[in-house]
C-alpha cells in the first residue's frame, strides 16, 4: 500500500518540528492549513515567502511551516515585517498574530501598518484571550466575560477589529471562522493577492482557557458556536434585524485598490532623483 | 555623490554620522524623531532616496528597532539614531538583536536624563545603559566619538565590526558631539575601508544559520536567497529552532559572549597621551575628552605633568590596557557628565592604592578644561 502524502505537508517542517504545542480543540492549526492551501493556490516559492509573528499560541506557527520564518518579541511582528518588505519587496510578507499581540501590546504597529498601507497580509486569530499565559482578557474579550484577569466578568468593551482596520486604511478586511474553511481559504486567498495591507481576522476556539471559563463546552461544543453564532454577510439582508441582533457577522467588509506603500515610496525616489537632477 | 570625498568641509557631528552611514553602504534606516539626535533621521530622509535606499519613520522606538532587524534578515545594512528615552524603548529589539544575531548600528546621542530630563543638553548617562539596558547576558559593542571626524570614521566602524561580529553595535555621540562643527577632510573613497555583508558559500541543506565556527561568528542568509531558516528570540540550537536542552543553551550563551571576548583585540580602542611617565591621568571619553586634553595642555604650560587615557571603544571595557597602563599611577581623574558610571570600571581595574577621584557634571553643560585644571590641582 503506498502512502499519499497531502501536499499540504511540502509547506510544513514536518518531520523535524511536530507534534505542535496547540492544546487539543485549537484553532490555531486550522489557520496554518488554511494559510498553507492558499500559498499553494498562490503558486508561490517557499524562498520568497516570510512569515513573521509575535509571542502568543498564534505566533509559534512560523515553527511549522516551511518558510522564511521570523518569529519576534510581543506585538513586534508587523514592525519586523516592516523592514522585511522594505528591504525586499519581492518577498510576499504575511504576518500571523493573535487578539492580545495583534491590537494590545501591537495596537500602535497594526493601525500605522494599515495607515501605511504596507504591502502585508495579517492574519489574526481571535480567540478571545491570552492562551500562552493561561487565558487572561485581550481587546476582543467580549463584556461580561470570564477569564483569569476578569473574575466577577469583563468590563471593558471590546474592539471590532473589521471596523478598527478599516477605519484605519487597510485595502482588504474579512473575518472568517476555522469553523467555515472553504470561506476562510478563500479570503486568505484574496488577502494574499491584495497589493497593500489586507487583514483577515479569524475566530478560533480556546478550549483549554476562554471556553473553560466561559462554560462553552469543549472543542466540538465551541466549534458548534462559531458555526450557530455566526452568519455570513450575504445572509445578512433575508434577516430580521432582531434575528441578527446577537450574530457576529462574517464576510469580507474592505476590499479597496489603494496605491501601496512600497510603490509610494518607489515613487517619491523618483521624484528626488528627478528634483536632484535639475538643480544641477 | 552624497559623500563629499577628498574635500574639506564645515560638518555637523550628526551630519557626519549621516554621511558616514551612506560611505558604510546603509541600504535602510528607521527611526523615531528625537532631540537631540534628529539631524541624522532628517539629512538621512533627504539622501536616501536619491540613491534608491529606504528610508522610513515608524510610529515609535520599538517598531523602528524592529523594522532594522527585519530589514537586516531581508539583505539590507540599517542603522537608527535616537536619544535617551528612544534609547529605553528600543532595549527590547537591542536584546532581540544580539540573541538573533542581527548586525545593525544604533546611533544614541546622549542628552540628560533620567526620562524626559534636558532634551538639548548634553550629557553622559546612558554608558551603563547602552553596557547592561536590555535584560539577560548579552555581548555588547559600543563606540564614543570625541570630534566630527570621528563621528565620520567611527559610524563606518560601527557598521563594519556589526557585520564582522554579527551583533549590533551602539555608537554613542554625546550632544556637544552631535551638535558641533568642525572643519573636517574626508577621505578617499578607496580609503574607506567597508566590510561588506556575508553571504554563506554553503549547500542549502548543509546551512547552519548560528554555525559553531572558530570565530564563533557565521556568515547569515538572507531571506529570499533559497536559505530559509527560523528566527526567534527564544534560545535556540544552531538552525535558530526554539532548545531547552542545557548542552545547546549553554553552547549558544557562551558563544554569544565569546565572540566578544575571544576577540577583543579587533575591538580594543583606546588613545595614550603622555600615560607612561605621568603619575597623574585623566581618564576621559567623548566630549569631555576634549577638555581633558585641553587641561593637559594648561598644565603643561604650568610646568604640571598628566596623562590622559581615552577610551574610544567604551564596551567591552578595555580591562587588561586599563591595568596594564593605570595600576601604578598615584591618581585618577575621572570627569564625566553623569553621577559615576565609568568611574567604577577604572575603580575596578586599579588596585585601592590608586586613588581614583571623580569629577562630575550634571546640570547638562560640558566639563570645562578650567575645571579639570582646578580638579588636578587639587589632587596634586
Amino acid at each position: 500500500m503506498s502512502a499519499t502524502i497531502p501536499y499540504e505537508y511540502k509547506y510544513l517542517r514536518a518531520k523535524k518540528r511536530f507534534p505542535h504545542v496547540w492544546c487539543s480543540g485549537c484553532g490555531i492549526g486550522i489557520v496554518m492549513g488554511s494559510i498553507v492551501r492558499a500559498v499553494d493556490a498562490m503558486g508561490w516559492e517557499k524562498d520568497d515567502i516570510v512569515m513573521v509573528s509575535g509571542i502568543g499560541c498564534t505566533s509559534r506557527m512560523p515553527v511549522y511551516v516551511d518558510f522564511n520564518t521570523l518569529h519576534t518579541t510581543h506585538g513586534r511582528g508587523l514592525a519586523f515585517g516592516t523592514g522585511v518588505k522594505m528591504a525586499n519587496p519581492d518577498l510576499n510578507v504575511m504576518a500571523v498574530m493573535g487578539d492580545g499581540d495583534s491590537l494590545a501590546i501591537g495596537g500602535n504597529h497594526i493601525i500605522h501598518a494599515a495607515r501605511r498601507n504596507i504591502d502585508i497580509t495579517a492574519i489574526i486569530v481571535n480567540n478571545n484571550n491570552y492562551g500562552m499565559t493561561g487565558g487572561q482578557f485581550s481587546p476582543t474579550t467580549p463584556p461580561g466575560a470570564r477569564t483569569s484577569t476578569t473574575p466577577y466578568g469583563m468590563i471593558e468593551p471590546c474592539f471590532d477589529v473589521c471596523r478598527l482596520m478599516d477605519g484605519a486604511g487597510a485595502s482588504f478586511v474579512a473575518r472568517g471562522t476555522v469553523y467555515h474553511i472553504t470561506e476562510l481559504d478563500n479570503m486568505i486567498q484574496m488577502a494574499f493577492r491584495k497589493k497593500g495591507f489586507s487583514v483577515v481576522e479569524v475566530l478560533a476556539p480556546c478550549p483549554t482557557n476562554f471556553g473553560r471559563a466561559n462554560r462553552q463546552g469543549g472543542p466540538v461544543e465551541m466549534m458548534k458556536l462559531l458555526r450557530d453564532n455566526t452568519i455570513n454577510k450575504s445572509q445578512l439582508k433575508a434577516m430580521k434585524p432582531e434575528q441578527a441582533k446577537d450574530k457576529v457577522v462574517r464576510g469580507i467588509f474592505v476590499d479597496r485598490n489603494s496605491i501601496s506603500y512600497g510603490d509610494r515610496y518607489e515613487a517619491l525616489c523618483e521624484k528626488a532623483k528627478k528634483a536632484a537632477e535639475a538643480e544641477k | 555623490m552624497i559623500v563629499p570625498w577628498g574635500e574639506t568641509r564645515l560638518v555637523q557631528g550628526n551630519e557626519a554620522v549621516a554621511l558616514g552611514a551612506v560611505a558604510a553602504g546603509i541600504d535602510l534606516f528607521a527611526g523615531y524623531p528625537i532631540t537631540p539626535s534628529t539631524e541624522i533621521a532628517e539629512l538621512l530622509a533627504k539622501y536616501l532616496p536619491l540613491i534608491d535606499k529606504k528610508w522610513i519613520q515608524m510610529e515609535d522606538e520599538i517598531a523602528s528597532i524592529s523594522a532594522l532587524i527585519g530589514a537586516r534578515l531581508a539583505g539590507s545594512k540599517s542603522m537608527t539614531a535616537t536619544s535617551g528615552p528612544g534609547f529605553s524603548l528600543m532595549q527590547e529589539g537591542l536584546g532581540y538583536a544580539c540573541m538573533t544575531e542581527v548586525p545593525f548600528v544604533l546611533v544614541n546621542v546622549m542628552r540628560g536624563g533620567p526620562s524626559t530630563g534636558l532634551p538639548t543638553q548634553v550629557a553622559q548617562g546612558d554608558v551603563m545603559q547602552a553596557r547592561w539596558g536590555t535584560h539577560g547576558d548579552h555581548p555588547i559593542i559600543v563606540l564614543a566619538p570625541s570630534n566630527v571626524r570621528e563621528c565620520f570614521e567611527l559610524t563606518v566602524r560601527a557598521f563594519n565590526l556589526s557585520e564582522t561580529f554579527r551583533t549590533p553595535v551602539i555608537l554613542l555621540p554625546d550632544e556637544v558631539i552631535g551638535h558641533m562643527r568642525e572643519r573636517i577632510v574626508f577621505p578617499n573613497k578607496e580609503d574607506v575601508h567597508v566590510v561588506p555583508m556575508a553571504v554563506p558559500d554553503v549547500p542549502v541543506e548543509w546551512y547552519e544559520h548560528y554555525h559553531e565556527s572558530a570565530s564563533n561568528v557565521s556568515p547569515m542568509a538572507s531571506f529570499g536567497t533559497g536559505y530559509r531558516y527560523h528566527v526567534t528570540g527564544l534560545t535556540h540550537d544552531v538552525h535558530g529552532f526554539p532548545t531547552r536542552k542545557e548542552s545547546e543553551v549553554i553552547a549558544k550563551m557562551n558563544r554569544l559572549k565569546h565572540k566578544i571576548t575571544r576577540r577583543l583585540d579587533e575591538l580594543e580602542d583606546v588613545q595614550m597621551h603622555d600615560v607612561e611617565d605621568s603619575s597623574v591621568v585623566i581618564f576621559a571619553y567623548g566630549s569631555v575628552y576634549r577638555s581633558a586634553l585641553a587641561a593637559q595642555a594648561i598644565l603643561k604650560k604650568r610646568r604640571k605633568k598628566v596623562g590622559v587615557f581615552r577610551p574610544v571603544t567604551l564596551w567591552p571595557f578595555p580591562d587588561r590596557t586599563v591595568k596594564e597602563n593605570l595600576d601604578s599611577k598615584d591618581v585618577i581623574l575621572v570627569p564625566e557628565l553623569n553621577q559615576g558610571q565609568m568611574i567604577h570600571e577604572v575603580e575596578r581595574m586599579t588596585k585601592d592604592s590608586v586613588r581614583v577621584v571623580p569629577l562630575q557634571r550634571i546640570d547638562g553643560y560640558e566639563i570645562t578644561p578650567e575645571e579639570i585644571v582646578d580638579a588636578v590641582m587639587e589632587v596634586i
